[in-house]
């Protein structure tokens, strides 16, 4: 018709909709007494996204790089915590995800005991790469819409969903700086899954992953082992073995590994690892591993002239 | 040759827009079972002047939370402010006090809210969780945060963790045969190493020195209270009825 009509109309589907659309803004807008003090948190962020704020310059991008980037300047005050190795494969039984714990600014080793795996929810696992506050906030916002999904549709939501609310959200800041490269692990109606994220915007499906200035490392053991048909155990001990390999040769990679199982059930967190203590020793007894250290000195005493055996 | 040495009568200039500053000076929080202990120097300086000797690092926020910053103070002082009204408000809304796990996404997302302008702060949250247990929660400027049984941040942040590592977590040490090492530290322990730290620290950092402030948070009816019967130089500043109790501990440090 015209949109005279739809303008004065108080029964056209344009007025229906302004009405409802009314009616929901009402409801997101009433907060009881007792929530309006609730603004901490994630309180009212559920309407939208919280609202930055953007220094008053020509090219707000540009200031956050100066005053930010350790690449761009070794000197820069804000140092944004870097350096991690990250994988997660799939396999018969689940998932595996498999973690680091050290964070370092510059050379600095800023902290041995990251909690570089995010829990989602219990069903959904996310790893943490690039910035820490960039993996640890949108993958907490990204819990509060699963959940959100959740009593909306009276199902849990995918992996691939959710995977594709985050790189659709980052993809939303493209440019502005943020740094993140995420896997969104996870079993579903179709199964075990894993996808990778980043900031780029990119979104992967596949079966293995490894992120971080130690993935090569990483990968490099992690192919060597990887089969579909991996039992339990070979899979726990192919993921942390990798992430030793990882902590070994990566400087920026180290300290101690965290190991999680993603089961039909929801995840398990299987263990913390150290990783020097793996060297000389293996992770202990834990399934799966074959006893005794990872570090080649250890294997190959005695069996090599660089090695003597001790005297 | 004089043309050589013309000046041009308008050269290019370029502006930048650099509203940060290091102020100096040091932050430590560690927890024990039922305490917290979160100290800072006082000396704010930029550069190699001194600006004052008297500049607050560490703020009460609550009787179960006290909160350290460290960086930019004039980012830091506004941001305890702000972090102080949202518990007011609070407060007025829910008739208690946040709890310190609370005041901790508190700050992240307050943090965070500023991802693209930062503020340049480095915080530690210390205190007492609702289970009563100590507590230390550490950020990074744009809200990262991690539950610690201790941390140092700041200018002298390089002298002092590995010594809490070695002191605290017992990091690169042995227990003699037969021994096993304290699950946890006393409070006078505690003290002891916080003290140790800071003069150490402004022995060897420029920036760190003038004067120590030490909260100590103590949970519902804890025995530790009784360490801090001899301990010099001593106030109370608990504020409610709640049973954590906030005390603090100033002392001098070397003034050169």
């Amino acid at each position: 018709m015209n949109s005279f009509v739809d303008q004065f109309s108080t029964h056209s589907p344009t007025a229906q909709l302004k009405r409802a659309q009314k009616l929901i803004a009402a409801e997101e807008d009433d907060y009881s007494d007792a929530a309006w003090g609730s603004q901490a948190g994630f309180g009212g962020m559920i309407k939208g996204i919280p609202a930055f704020k953007v220094p008053a310059v020509a090219d707000p991008t540009a200031f956050l790089r100066l005053h930010t980037d350790d690449h761009a300047d070794p000197n820069c005050r804000i140092k944004i915590q870097h350096g991690t190795t990250t994988l997660a494969f799939r396999f018969k039984g689940g998932v595996i995800v498999a973690v680091d714990s050290r964070a370092t600014a510059g050379s600095y080793v800023a902290s041995g005991t990251v909690k570089k795996v995010i829990e989602i929810n219990p069903y959904l696992l996310g790893t943490m790469a690039g910035g820490a506050a960039d993996c640890q906030f949108w993958e907490t916002y990204l819990g509060m819409h699963c959940r959100l999904h959740e009593l909306r549709n009276r199902e849990r939501i995918s992996v691939s969903a959710a995977s594709k609310y985050l790189s659709n959200l980052v993809y939303s800041y493209k440019g502005m700086g943020l740094s993140m490269g995420t896997m969104i692990c996870g079993w579903d109606k179709t199964g075990p899954a894993v996808f990778y994220v980043d900031s780029d915007g990119t979104r992967l499906k596949g079966d293995l992953f490894s992120v971080g200035s130690g993935s090569t490392f990483a990968y490099g053991v992690l192919d060597q082992g990887y089969r579909w048909d991996l039992t339990d155990e070979e899979a726990q001990e192919l993921g942390r073995r990798s992430i030793f390999a990882a902590g070994h040769r990566d400087a920026m990679s180290g300290n101690t590994c965290n190991l999680y199982h993603v089961k039909e059930e929801g995840w398990d967190f299987i263990g913390n690892y150290d990783i020097s203590k793996m060297y000389y020793e293996g992770p202990g007894d834990v399934p799966g591993a074959p006893g005794g250290g990872y570090g080649y000195a250890i294997r190959t005493e005695g069996r090599s002239a660089a090695n003597p055996p001790p005297s | 040759m004089a043309d050589m040495v013309s000046i041009p009568h308008s050269q290019p200039q370029q502006h930048q827009f650099n509203p940060y500053t290091e102020n100096g000076g040091t932050i430590l929080a560690i927890a024990g079972a039922d305490f917290s202990v979160i100290a800072g120097d006082t000396r704010q300086s930029e550069g190699y002047s001194i600006q004052t000797r008297y500049a607050p690092k560490v703020f009460r926020l609550t009787d179960k939370a006290v909160l350290a910053v460290n960086g930019f103070a004039a980012d830091g002082n506004m941001f305890v402010k702000k972090v102080r009204q949202r518990l007011e408000w609070y407060r007025h809304a829910h008739a208690k006090d946040m709890p310190i796990r609370a005041i901790a996404r508190l700050i992240q997302t307050m943090l965070y809210s500023r991802r693209f302008f930062p503020y340049y702060v480095y915080n530690i949250l210390g205190g007492i969780e609702e289970d009563g247990t100590g507590a230390v929660y550490s950020f990074d400027p744009v809200g990262s945060y991690e539950r610690e049984a201790c941390r140092a941040a700041g200018a002298a942040q390089s002298l002092v963790q590995p010594f809490l590592d070695n002191q605290i977590y017992f990091k690169n040490q042995t227990p003699a045969p037969g021994t096993s090492f304290p699950g946890h530290l006393s409070l006078s322990t505690v003290l002891s190493l916080v003290i140790d730290s800071f003069t150490s620290a402004t022995e060897r950092h420029i920036e760190v020195g003038d004067g120590l402030e030490m909260y100590i948070v103590l949970a519902k009816n804890s025995p530790s209270i009784q360490s801090l019967r001899d301990i010099r130089g001593m106030s109370e500043l608990t504020a409610t009825e709640d049973g954590e109790r906030v005390f603090v501990v100033r002392r001098d440090l070397k003034k050169d």
